[in-house]
C-alpha cells in the first residue's frame, strides 16, 4: 500500500529516473532466447560496391578508434593466372571508399571482411582467463572486464580479425553487434549496407531466406582447410581470397 | 597410525595443519573473486552476456524510421533505392528518434553523398549504375535532376 509519505518520496526519485526511462538506452532485451538463435553472416562478393558504409557505420555504433577495424573492406586485384599472389589494397579499411583502380583488365572485385564467428573458435580457445566467449547464440564475444590484454586471441585468429584496443587494452573485436541483434536489430553493418551484400542470418530460424540461398547458390567460408566451422558465409568468393 | 612414535611429530601436524588453514583461504579467497555467474554458459562469466546486450543503439534501424516517415517509405519502394536503408544515407539517428524533437537530423550533401557509391570503379560489379561523377553532373548536385529516395530523373529536368 502506497502511503501519502511514501509518495512524497517515491515521486521525486521516479521524476529522476523518467529521463533515463525515455532515453530508451541502455535498454535491456528482455523476450530475447539465447537457445532459439545461432547467428551467422551472408556476404555477397558480388554485390558488394565497395562504399564503406559498413565500415563507416560499424565504426560509428560500436565506437572503434581510428585506424582500428572490427569490419573492413579490402579490394582485389588478380591477373589471369596470378591466383596465388593477388594484388590487394585497403586504404583505411575502405571506410573512406575506395579511389580509382590504377590496375587494367584482370580480375577486380570487392571483399568485406569481418569476425567469421567460428563454431570452433582459436581465439576462444586460447583465451587463459575466459575473457573471450563464445555465446550460446553463435556470437564470438570479449567481456572486457575480464580481457587481461595477453594478445593470445589476437595470435590465434587466423583471419586478422582481433585487435588490441589502444585506450582500454583489451582485446576489441566484432561482437556481431550484440546489443542490436539481442534487440530485435540486425547489425550496423548489414542496416547500413545499400546493396544488401551483407545480410545477418539466423540458422536457427527456418523462415529465414538464408537456407534458400545456401542451398541454391554456391557458398563459401574463408580458409576451409582449417575447419574453424566459420559463419560467415561468401557467395562467388574467387578462390585468390586469403 | 601413532605420530608420539616419531621424533618431533608436532612438526608434521604443525605442518598439516598450515597447509590446512592455506588451503581453506586460497579457496575463500578464490571463491570472493570468481563471478557468481561464472561457468553459467561456458568457462566466462555469465552476466557479460547481458551486459554486452545492453550497450545503447546508435542506428535505430529503419522499422523504427518507417513509423513516422511512411511517406518517404512509399515513394522509396517504387524506386530503385527501395533496398538501401534510411541511416546509410542519412547517418546515425537513434537520438533522433528517442527525442524527435530536439534532434534534427542534417540533410547529407548530395554532391559527396552519391558518389559514395555511384562513382565509377572498375572492381564494382559491372551492372551496378556508375558515373564519372566529374563529367556526369560537372559539379552540380545529384539532387538538382534526381530525387535520391527514388532516383530516376525528376519529369522535367533534362540530362545535359
Amino acid at each position: 500500500m502506497i502511503t501519502r509519505r511514501k509518495l512524497i518520496v517515491l515521486l521525486p526519485a521516479a521524476a529522476l529516473a523518467w529521463k533515463y526511462v525515455v532515453a530508451g538506452t541502455p535498454e535491456l532485451a528482455p523476450n530475447y532466447n539465447r537457445s532459439e538463435h545461432w547467428w551467422g553472416m551472408l556476404l555477397d562478393i558480388d554485390k558488394c560496391i565497395g562504399c564503406g558504409n559498413c565500415v563507416r557505420a560499424c565504426s560509428t555504433e560500436n565506437d572503434v578508434p581510428d585506424g582500428y577495424f572490427r569490419t573492413w573492406v579490402e579490394r582485389y586485384h588478380v591477373e589471369d593466372w596470378h591466383q596465388e599472389v593477388p594484388q590487394v589494397d585497403s586504404p583505411n579499411g575502405g571506410k573512406d571508399g575506395f579511389p580509382p583502380s590504377t590496375a587494367i583488365g584482370g580480375k577486380n572485385f570487392f571483399v568485406p571482411k569481418m569476425c567469421n564467428h567460428c563454431v570452433d573458435s582459436p581465439c576462444t580457445q586460447v583465451c587463459p582467463v575466459g575473457a573471450t566467449l563464445h555465446t550460446p547464440d553463435g556470437v564470438v564475444l570479449v567481456d572486457e572486464s575480464y580481457c587481461v590484454g595477453c594478445r593470445y586471441c589476437i595470435q590465434a585468429c587466423p583471419y586478422g580479425c582481433r585487435f588490441l584496443h589502444p585506450r582500454k587494452l583489451t582485446a576489441e573485436k566484432c561482437s556481431l553487434c550484440y546489443h542490436r541483434i539481442t534487440k530485435g536489430l540486425t547489425t550496423a553493418c548489414c542496416e547500413n549496407c545499400p546493396t544488401g551484400a551483407r545480410q545477418l542470418a539466423d540458422l536457427k530460424n527456418p523462415a529465414d531466406p538464408i537456407h534458400e540461398f545456401l542451398k541454391t547458390h554456391s557458398v563459401q567460408v574463408l580458409k576451409p582447410h582449417l575447419a574453424t566451422g566459420a559463419k560467415a558465409f561468401y557467395h562467388d568468393l574467387d578462390g585468390s581470397v586469403r | 597410525m601413532n605420530l608420539t612414535k616419531f621424533k618431533d611429530a608436532e612438526h608434521i601436524v604443525r605442518l598439516a595443519v598450515a597447509c590446512a588453514v592455506v588451503l581453506v583461504l586460497f579457496l575463500l579467497v578464490r571463491a570472493h573473486f570468481i563471478p557468481k555467474s561464472f561457468g553459467q554458459y561456458g568457462h566466462y562469466r555469465g552476466d557479460a552476456l547481458a551486459e554486452l546486450s545492453s550497450k545503447p543503439v546508435v542506428f535505430a534501424g529503419h522499422q523504427t524510421c518507417e513509423q513516422c516517415h511512411s511517406e518517404v517509405l512509399d515513394v522509396k519502394k517504387a524506386g530503385k533505392h527501395a533496398g538501401v536503408n534510411c541511416e546509410a544515407c542519412h547517418g546515425p539517428l537513434a537520438k533522433h528518434a528517442d527525442d524527435p524533437g530536439s534532434v534534427v537530423p542534417q540533410l547529407p550533401d548530395t554532391k559527396v553523398l552519391c558518389v559514395r557509391c555511384h562513382e565509377e570503379n572498375i572492381a564494382k560489379p559491372k551492372a551496378f549504375p556508375q558515373v564519372v561523377g566529374a563529367q556526369h553532373s560537372g559539379g552540380e548536385a545529384c539532387k538538382t535532376c534526381h530525387q535520391p529516395h527514388s532516383p530516376m530523373l525528376i519529369p522535367g529536368e533534362k540530362k545535359s
